[in-house]
C-alpha cells in the first residue's frame, strides 16, 4: 500500500448526496479477476451518456476541475461492499475523498487501499464546495499527521478524526495482514480454548 | 450493566485488543463467491501466504451466473472466466464449493442458512454487504471488502473497532398483507439510510418474535440499507427448530448443548443501547419505494412527498416521478421476484397463493428467480411451479440475477421494475433501469394487474 502523509491539490466538487457504490463502479464492470483498469470506469454512467458520449455536464468531464481530491455530499460510498469502488477511485487518481459522512464498509475499503476518507462537518463541506465553485483553482491541503484539512491561502481549516491504528498504517504503508500474521500464535491459542 | 446479544457474541470472539485501536476478532465461518474473492486469492499467492483455515470457508457461485440453461457453458467470456477462477482457487486450496448446477448452489445468503452453516452465536463474514442476513439467527454476520477477505484467508481474523449498539423495537400485531419486507422498508423510510452507520442493530419486540426465520432473514438482510453493518435477532425456539437437522447443524447431544448455550445469548434486561427506536406494528402498511435509495419509501396508498433538495429532485427525475403524485395505477412492465432479500420458499408460497387461478398481465415480463437449488426443488415439489406456469409466469434458475444485473437479466433503460430485491440505486438492475422495491405480495399483484395497485383493497 502506498504511504500517505500530506497532500496539497486542487479538488473536484461532486455535489451529490448518497453516492452509492453502484454509481462509483457499476456491477457490469465487476467481472475482472484482478485490480487493474477500474479507474477507466469510475462513475461510468454519469461520465458517459447512454449512447456512450462524454457527458459534458458531469463534473469529472469539466476541464476546469482537476486534482486528486474528491469533495462530495453526505453518505458517500453507501451500498455494496465492493472494494472495486475504492480501486476505481484510486485508479482514476484520487488520493483523498472529503465528505460529511462515509458509509462504513467503503471507509474501511478506502483505508485498506491508501485512499484517505476525510470526514468534515457539514458547514466545512459547504464552505469547500462554495470555494471550489467560485474558483476551480482552490487548493486544499490534507495533513494526515496533524489530522487537519485546510483551504490554502485562507484561514479555513478543520481537524478530522481517524482511528490511530489506521493512521499509522496509512503513514507507513502497512496493511492489516502483516499485523494479523504476527498474531498467529495467539489466534491458535484462541482456537484451542474455544468451545 | 447487562450485555446485549451483540456484546455476548462479539466478546466471545475477541482474540486480542490493540491499545487505543481495533480488536482482533475471530471469524468462525467465511463465505465466498466469484466476484469479491479472486483478487484476495491473488494477493495471498503473490505474498506467499497460505490459507489458514480452508475448512472454515464455503464457496458458491451466484452473482455472475446465468438463470437459464445452467447446464450449458456460460456464453459471456468474463463471467465464465470468473467462475473458472473460483473453481480453480477452491480446488487448489481444498475449499468446499457449491458450484453452478450443484444441488446446494444458490445465493450465498440463501444457501448457507439452508444448509445449517449459519448458526446462533457464530461470527460469519462474506465479501458481500448483505451478509447481514445471517444475523437473523443471532450470529454476528457482516459484509467485508476484498482486502478483508484476504485477511480472513490469511488469519481467520479481522481487525475491527467494535461498533456501537442500536435497537429497533416493533411491538403489536402486523396488519393483513404486511410482510417482513414492508416492516424493514418502513423502518428505513422512518430512520433514513445512514441512521445505522457505525452501529450494529438488534431487532426486538413481538413482531420479530412472531416472525418466521425467512421473515427474520428478510429484515436483517436490509440492515445495511439503513447503514448498519449488520442486524441481529435473539435466537429462540423458531431459530433452533429451523437449524435442527440441517446438513451442517450440530447433531444429537452436541445440538442440545449448543441450544443450551444459544439460550444464554439474548440481551440482558438491564443492557443499555447507544441508540433506540420504537415503532408500533399497527402503523405499518404495505410499502413501495419511489426514489433511488431504499429510504425513499412510502405506504403504497400515500403520495410521493415534496422535498426541496437537489439530490431529491435528481432522484425523482431519474425515476420519472413527480412530487405529490400517487404511485397507484402506474403501469409496470417488469417484475422481479428474487434476490437474497426475498427468494426463499416462503416468498414463493406467498406469491403463488396470490397468483393461483389468476393470469399474468400481458404487458408484464416477470422473472421468478429462486434463491437456491433447494428452493427451486421445493417450489416444484410443493406444486408452486405448476401454479406459476398456469398463470403465465416463467420460473428461472437460481442466482442473484436482476438484483444486480451482472448477468443477462437486465431491465431495459427507462423501464420500471417492481422488485423484491434490496436496492433501487440508479442503474442497479441495468443501465437506466428504474427500480421500485416492494414485498413479494405487491410484486405478485403488480404482475397480475400490470400496474401498481393498493394491495390492501384486494385482500379478503
Ligand atoms: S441477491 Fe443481490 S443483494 Fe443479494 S447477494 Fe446477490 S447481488 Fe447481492
Amino acid at each position: 500500500m502506498e504511504k500517505f502523509t500530506k497532500l496539497t491539490s486542487t479538488a473536484i466538487p461532486l455535489e451529490v448526496e448518497n453516492v452509492d457504490t453502484d454509481q462509483i463502479i457499476p456491477a457490469r464492470f465487476l467481472k475482472a479477476t484482478d485490480k487493474e483498469g477500474f479507474g477507466d470506469n469510475v462513475f461510468r454512467d454519469w461520465r458517459f451518456t447512454k449512447e456512450g458520449k462524454l457527458n459534458e455536464n458531469f463534473i469529472l468531464n469539466n476541464p476546469n476541475y482537476r486534482g486528486s481530491i474528491l469533495v462530495t455530499g453526505t453518505n458517500f460510498g453507501c451500498g455494496s461492499s465492493r472494494e472495486h469502488a475504492a480501486w476505481a477511485l484510486v485508479g482514476y487518481g484520487f488520493k483523498v475523498v472529503v465528505s460529511s459522512f462515509f458509509a462504513d464498509i467503503f471507509k474501511g475499503n478506502s483505508l485498506n487501499n491508501g485512499l484517505l476518507p476525510v470526514q468534515v462537518s457539514k458547514q466545512f463541506l459547504a464552505l469547500i464546495l462554495t470555494r471550489l465553485k467560485e474558483n476551480p483553482n482552490t487548493q486544499i491541503t490534507v495533513d494526515l499527521e496533524n489530522q487537519t484539512i485546510s483551504i490554502l491561502e485562507t484561514t479555513l481549516s478543520e481537524s478530522f478524526d481517524i482511528d490511530p491504528y489506521k493512521k499509522m498504517c496509512m503513514i507507513y504503508g502497512y496493511d492489516d495482514i502483516d499485523y494479523l500474521l504476527s498474531k498467529k500464535d495467539q489466534i491458535e491459542a484462541f482456537e484451542a480454548q474455544k468451545i | 450493566m447487562g450485555k446485549t446479544l451483540f456484546d455476548k457474541v462479539w466478546d466471545a470472539h475477541v482474540v486480542d485488543s490493540i491499545e487505543n485501536g481495533p480488536q482482533v476478532l475471530y471469524i468462525d465461518t467465511h463465505l465466498i463467491h466469484e466476484v469479491t474473492s479472486p483478487q484476495a486469492f491473488n494477493e495471498l499467492e503473490e505474498r506467499n501466504i497460505p490459507i489458514f483455515r480452508p475448512n472454515q470457508i464455503v464457496a458458491t457461485a451466484d452473482h455472475n451466473t446465468p438463470t437459464l440453461d445452467q447446464h450449458l457453458p456460460i456464453k459471456d467470456v468474463l463471467s465464465r472466466n470468473q467462475l473458472k477462477q473460483l473453481s480453480e482457487n477452491c480446488n487448489k486450496h481444498g475449499i468446499r464449493l457449491y458450484e453452478l448446477g450443484h444441488k446446494y448452489n444458490g445465493i450465498v445468503h440463501v444457501m448457507a442458512p439452508e444448509l445449517g452453516i449459519t448458526q446462533p452465536g457464530k461470527t460469519l463474514v462474506c465479501g458481500d454487504s448483505h451478509t447481514s442476513t445471517h444475523g437473523a439467527f443471532g450470529a454476528i454476520a457482516f459484509g467485508i471488502g476484498t482486502s478483508q477477505v484476504a485477511q480472513v484467508f490469511a488469519s481467520q481474523c479481522l481487525l475491527l473497532t467494535k461498533p456501537k449498539s442500536l435497537r429497533v423495537t416493533v411491538n403489536g400485531t402486523l396488519k393483513k398483507g404486511v410482510l417482513p419486507k414492508d416492516v424493514i422498508l418502513y423502518i428505513i423510510s422512518q430512520i433514513g439510510t445512514n441512521a445505522g452507520t457505525g452501529y450494529f442493530c438488534e431487532y426486538a419486540g413481538e413482531v420479530f418474535e412472531r416472525m418466521s426465520m425467512e421473515g427474520r432473514m428478510t429484515v436483517c438482510n436490509m440492515s445495511i440499507e439503513m447503514g448498519a453493518r449488520g442486524g441481529m435477532i435473539a435466537p429462540d425456539e423458531t431459530t433452533f427448530n429451523y437449524v435442527k437437522g440441517r446438513k451442517f447443524a450440530p447433531k444429537d447431544e452436541t445440538f442440545d448443548k449448543k441450544v443450551a448455550y444459544w439460550k444464554t445469548l439474548a440481551t440482558d434486561s438491564d443492557a443499555i443501547f447507544d441508540k433506540e427506536y420504537t415503532f408500533d406494528a399497527s402503523e405499518i402498511e404495505p410499502m413501495i419505494t419511489y426514489g433511488t435509495h431504499p429510504g425513499m419509501g412510502i405506504k403504497i396508498s400515500e403520495i410521493i412527498p415534496k422535498i426541496d433538495d437537489p439530490s431529491f429532485r435528481k432522484s425523482l427525475d431519474y425515476m420519472g416521478f413527480k412530487a405529490g403524485e400517487s404511485m397507484l395505477n402506474k403501469p409496470i412492465n417488469y417484475v422481479f421476484l428474487g434476490s437474497c432479500t426475498n427468494s426463499r420458499i416462503e416468498d414463493f408460497r406467498m406469491a403463488a397463493h396470490f397468483i393461483k387461478g389468476k393470469q399474468k398481465a400481458k404487458n408484464v415480463t416477470a422473472w421468478l428467480v429462486p434463491g437456491s437449488k433447494q428452493v427451486e426443488a421445493q417450489i416444484e415439489a410443493e406444486g408452486l411451479k405448476a401454479v406459476f406456469e398456469a398463470a403465465g409466469f416463467e420460473l428461472r434458475q437460481p442466482g442473484c440475477s436482476a438484483c444486480l444485473a451482472m448477468n443477462d437479466d437486465k431491465i431495459p433503460a427507462g423501464e420500471y421494475c417492481v422488485s423484491t430485491s434490496n436496492r433501487n440505486f440508479e442503474g442497479r438492475q441495468g443501465q437506466g433501469a428504474r427500480t421500485i422495491l416492494a414485498s413479494p405480495l405487491v410484486a405478485a399483484a403488480t404482475a397480475i394487474e400490470g400496474k401498481i395497485i393498493d394491495i390492501t383493497q384486494h385482500l379478503n
